[in-house]
């Protein structure tokens, strides 16, 4: 699978910083059974590795020992080469950046004194400060002159998550420590966190360590996948396509789910797909003109833009009133050109039209995906995995119907997109 | 009754700011003291018990009691006053630290510290700042005890208002007994008002707009 090798690699160099854990065992007080039992791992500088794992296996205890929130029983961890026993603790831990579940958000903080906690504590001078507050509020989405001054209980659950996700980053710190960072969000906004944590991370080439209950998260961001057993002990650690294709182990397999092959879907982007062009029209443009086009191309309805190429609206053609294009007002759901396939597959679920609008950067518009360009690149797929594992690839599809990715929605379009 | 504050003018307002300066006094060193105690005490949980049980009982204890205790330790006079008034301002403001302190969420300390705040550095930009408001309310109540109980602690010629509530009660059928009496009662429950007043603008001014109700 090419997937994620064929996105594009980041432009600046790798910031990140190699994580070493080495016969790492964790006793809590009290009790028999370690609760991370001589786990040793490493973690390539300027990756992200997910740790997955079913509830209580110990990720978050060995996520907090790399910060020394925990303090191993025994076995060294390292960062850089450097044992982080070798730094005073809080001077270890300003170089991690550290991002929970929900931000937790300091409340009577605004966003800025939130945000410029660590850079603080490493004495930067105030006039760098508030340029790298407003650089970070940039980075997460956020409109700075908007929402600096703003405290943590005026802001949406997901501004507090970006928030909380600049704050870890204040400091340009070469590791960043997450647990289960987009857990307490609603699904469409994770994926739109995700992505923005993608083409961040694209920039900036962290270390990242992400705690995550969700396979198909740790799927979709991971350079590297965990999959922890109880006790911390590694069922696998792989890249998301081995870990996919080939599980080392019954309770990967498990783990992973029986739906495997449709969790592939998350390893591609929109981005790869080839998108229809539907009819576009911009407001204040004349109405006729559009009805014109559309009738021309043959399209039942059109795609609003604003004046700066950003998606407004997705009307169909007898909606457009008046002799000028008007904003229609609706609330149109993007995808990001960022968004895996999965997502997108989601995102044309609660649409109308049975398609999504994609949107590069900047939220500007980029095209549409619908059911059949979705279709026709996992047929793609499919035959070239067949072509890779030898079998008979004219038509290697129909000898294993069950192996074929099947989509639940019978919409027109997917039923006319997969007859061939 | 008019003309004998008018006559007594000077007197009057010179025990009225006595009063509020020995009732701040207590009410802030109670504060130091009732907040030092609620960090150790939520340090150590075995003692929370013994702190809630000492804010419980020291109320009941009675003010004159208390006064008569100390007497023999520090003599007559306004350390006395100062010493009770300050016993009997800690409790309220103790009880409702300790509760505040440990309603500040642990995953929030547990983040300061995951970003490299130090112990005491947590403390006073995390912790106390969460825990003002439930701090202020307990300050509140204290001062207003203590407005009453300052009147009591003149008894040992602490200074106050207090003084002519005596003078007024030991010349009972006496030409200004019930002058002076009423005029220092009356006295104390403006200044009551007013300091509550100021002690509401003070909240204002250190809470954050981000914990504020
Ligand atoms: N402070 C603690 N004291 C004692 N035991 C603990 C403590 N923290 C965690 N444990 C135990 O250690 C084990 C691992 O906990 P940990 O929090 O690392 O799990 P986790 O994988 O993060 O789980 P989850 O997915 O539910 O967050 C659990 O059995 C838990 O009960
Ligand atoms: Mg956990």
């Amino acid at each position: 699978m090419t997937a994620l090798e064929s996105t594009t690699e980041g432009k600046t160099g790798v910031s990140g910083a190699e994580i070493r854990l080495d016969g790492v065992t964790k006793i809590y007080r009290g009790q028999k059974a370690p609760a991370v039992d001589n786990i040793s791992l490493t973690i390539p500088a300027g990756e992200i590795a997910m740790f997955v794992g079913p509830s209580g296996c110990g990720k978050t205890t060995t996520l907090k020992m790399i910060n020394r929130l925990i303090e191993p029983s025994s076995g060294t961890i390292s960062i850089g080469g450097e044992d982080i026993r070798s730094k005073k603790v809080d001077e270890l831990r300003r170089t991690i950046g550290y991002v929970i579940q929900g931000g937790s958000l300091f409340p009577h903080m605004s966003v800025a004194k939130n945000i410029s906690i660590v850079p603080k504590l490493l004495g930067w001078d105030s006039s760098r400060i508030s340029a790298r507050v407003d650089e970070l509020l940039d980075l997460v989405g956020l409109d700075p002159s908007k929402y600096r001054s703003r405290y943590p209980r005026e802001l949406s659950g997901g501004q507090q998550q970006r928030i909380g996700v600049a704050r870890g980053l204040a400091a340009d710190p070469p590791v960043i420590l997450m647990d289960e960072p987009f857990g307490a969000v609603d699904p469409i906004t994770r994926q739109r966190l995700q992505d923005e944590m993608l083409s961040i991370q694209r920039e900036l080439r962290k270390t990242i360590v992400c705690v995550t209950h969700d396979i198909d998260e740790a799927i979709k961001m991971g350079d590297r996948v965990l999959i922890l057993q109880e006790g911390a002990h590694i069922a696998q650690y792989d890249t998301p396509e081995v870990v996919l294709s080939s599980p080392a182990n019954e309770f990967a397999q498990d783990f992973v789910g029986a739906g495997s092959s449709l969790k592939r879907l998350s390893l591609a982007r929109v981005s790869e797909l080839d998108l229809r062009q539907p009819t576009t029209a911009t407001v204040g443009e004349n109405a006729e003109d559009v009805k014109q086009r559309a009738q021309a191309n043959g399209d039942r309805s059109v795609i609003v833009l604003d004046s700066r190429n950003r998606p407004l609206g997705w009307p169909w053609v007898r909606q457009l009133k008046g002799s000028t294009i008007v904003d229609p007002g609706q609330d149109l759901v993007n995808l990001d050109s960022r968004a895996t396939l999965n997502d997108a597959l989601d995102t044309m679920l609660v649409s109308g039209h049975g398609g999504a609008v994609v949107t590069g950067d900047r939220d500007t518009y980029l095209g549409v995906v619908n059911f059949k360009t979705v279709t026709d690149f996992i047929e793609a797929m499919q035959r070239e995995a067949e072509a890779e594992t030898g079998a008979a690839a004219s038509n290697g599809a129909d000898e294993h119907p069950s192996e074929r990715i099947s989509i639940a929605p019978t919409d027109e379009e997917l039923q006319s997109g997969s007859a061939q | 009754m008019w003309d004998f504050l008018v006559n007594r003018q000077a007197q009057f307002l010179i025990n009225g700011w006595n009063h509020a300066y020995l009732v701040i006094l207590a009410v802030f060193f109670g504060t130091i003291i009732a907040v030092a105690l609620a960090v150790v005490v939520t340090r150590l949980p075995a003692l929370e018990p013994v702190a809630n049980a000492v804010s419980a009982i020291g109320l009941t204890i009675p003010s004159l009691a208390l006064i008569g205790l100390l007497l023999p330790l520090t003599g007559l006079g306004a350390t006395t006053a100062l010493v009770a008034v300050t016993f009997y301002a800690t409790l309220p403001i103790l009880r409702n630290a300790v509760v505040g302190l440990q309603g500040v969420d642990p995953t929030l300390v547990e983040s300061a510290r995951g970003m490299g705040m130090s112990e005491p550095m947590t403390l006073l930009r995390i912790r106390l700042p969460l825990a003002w408001p439930v701090i202020l309310s307990g300050i509140r109540v204290s001062l207003q005890m203590c407005m009453g109980i300052a009147a009591i602690a003149a008894y040992v010629l602490g200074p106050g208002l207090g003084a002519w509530i005596f003078q007024g009660l030991a010349q009972v059928g006496g030409k200004n007994a019930l002058n002076l009496a009423l005029s220092a009662t009356i006295g104390i429950v403006v200044l009551a008002l007013i300091l509550d007043v100021l002690l509401l603008l003070l909240g204002r001014l250190t809470t954050s707009k981000g914990v504020r109700v």
